[in-house]
């Protein structure tokens, strides 16, 4: 059978493709200006030199951030398929040296050779808040959210605790407890498992004008905080006035956490510890770039579909002919 | 003609069969389950690839979509009968392309979605996954008894 088609058909068909054709060039402009009117976020400045590692911020973090904490019910609902792990920080609330449900800061030590001296290092830990955050992007079911200001935060009342953020996370931040939210109300036994935690970087207190607890407790102000765009200039001039080097402005394609150091940051990552709930400080290539690069080549999707249907219609008004 | 007959519903099925197994994919189930410990299906346990994968198949199921809708169009609108299933297929169909473009958009840096509505966009696009599978079935099931 051989498509034929009438001069109306003709006409018909060439005004579709065309309108076709036209329609996708407001699509492809909408996409072209995605990121362009963002809001700016805000950053923190964390000068590891000025960190004497005295914890004051890890505790501060913890009081601040009490009522937010998990209180998993007993006993936790059997597990299927078995090889579901259970994970219960409930009874070690009081683990500083990592990142838990219920520590969401926490200080890694590092030793390196500065001037030929020996030196020790310590360094507060915790969510770099990500630009493009891969945990927020990729969750399942919006449970994991950013605001305007560029913090990512977990939403408890509605996170299944699939792990899924802290997998996607090139630092592993995100810390699950078992036996507490949703999941809990649906199938407990067969999907979800608790709810993941990390630091939210007070967003309560950032709300009331207060800055973050951590900050606040601070002594030494290891930590500033303010626009991205002045934080990034003061990094630049710290590491120019003390030599040094800049940990979070493009790993992961850019964080609002950025980190000065006098050392480099390859060797402050072969010093620490590193492990469950103790995240690197290596590289970390931006994980969502392949993803928006394919989203933008697929912009050619619609206009294939309307190329294959041109090279039909072309065809057919010859063999018509 | 007889040939794009036959192949259209082929890249059709094989487009979505794919579609819905990265998209399900998504979801932290396969590894869960054992079905990643199947020799030749591990990647389906790495939510980089399989998001990948969603985007891709997405790209040709919107190819094909846009090639059957102005074929239609074009070709058979006057000779056509549109019936129930058709309207449905269209719905489904619709509702899967918006809600997931509008994904595809909110995964991109600086979006401004707030979290309430990119929290309904993941429940729409999953509802209209489950409703396609419904609808295939009911379809299938159909066509086996008949």
């Amino acid at each position: 059978m051989t498509a034929r088609i009438s001069r109306r058909a003709f006409l018909k068909g060439s005004v579709t493709i065309a309108g076709a054709m036209a329609a996708s060039a407001p699509v492809a402009r909408a996409a072209k200006a995605i990121g362009k009117d963002k809001k700016e976020h805000i950053a923190t400045l964390i000068d590891i030199s000025k960190c004497i590692g005295c914890e004051e911020c890890v505790y501060a973090c913890q009081k601040a951030n009490q009522a937010k904490y998990p209180n998993p019910e007993k006993p936790f609902p059997k597990m299927y398929p078995k090889r579901v792990p259970i994970e219960d920080w409930s009874e070690k609330k009081d683990v500083t040296d990592r990142l838990t449900p219920y520590n969401w800061l926490y200080i890694q030590n590092a030793t390196a050779i500065v001037n030929n001296e020996e030196i020790e290092l310590t360094i507060p830990r915790r969510c770099m808040h990500c630009d493009n955050p891969p945990c927020v992007k990729l969750c399942p079911w919006g449970a994991a959210q950013q605001e305007d200001n560029g913090l990512s935060k977990i939403n408890s009342d509605i996170c299944l605790g699939g792990s899924k953020c802290k997998n996607v996370c090139p630092w592993d931040i995100p810390q699950r407890q078992t036996g507490t939210g949703l999941y809990l109300d649906l199938l407990p036994s067969f999907a979800g498992n608790g709810v993941m935690y990390k630091c939210d970087r007070c967003y309560n207190r950032l709300e009331k004008g207060k800055v973050p607890a951590c900050i606040e407790a601070c002594s030494e102000n290891v930590q500033i905080i303010g626009k991205k765009s002045d934080i990034l200039k003061k990094a630049h001039t710290l590491a120019k006035k003390i030599n040094g080097y800049i940990y979070g402005e493009y790993e992961n394609g850019g964080t609002n956490t950025i980190y000065v150091s006098p050392v480099p940051f390859d060797k402050l990552n072969n010093s620490i510890k590193k492990g469950k709930g103790k995240p690197h400080l290596g590289k970390a290539k931006d994980s969502m770039a392949l993803g928006n690069n394919i989203a933008k080549a697929m912009l050619i999707a619609p206009i294939a579909g309307i190329a294959a249907i041109a090279g039909k219609f072309y065809r057919a008004s010859k063999e018509n002919k | 003609m007889e040939k794009e007959n036959s192949i259209m519903p082929l890249f059709y099925k094989i487009t979505l069969f794919f579609l819905t197994l990265s998209g399900f994919g998504q979801m932290p189930i396969f590894k869960r389950y054992y079905i990643a410990d199947i020799p030749g299906l591990g990647w389906l346990a790495n939510f980089h690839i399989t998001h990948l994968m969603h985007y891709i198949f997405a790209g040709i199921f919107i190819s094909l979509v846009v090639y059957s809708s102005l074929d239609f169009i074009i070709f058979r609108i006057d000779s056509a009968r549109i019936t129930k299933i058709i309207i449905i297929k269209i719905i489904i169909y619709l509702g899967l392309i918006i809600t997931g473009i509008l994904m595809i958009i909110k995964n991109f840096s600086g979006t401004p979605f707030s979290p309430n509505f990119i929290i309904l966009l993941a429940l729409s696009h999953f509802l209209f996954c489950i409703l396609l599978l419904f609808f295939l079935g009911y379809h299938l099931t159909k066509k086996f008894k008949t």
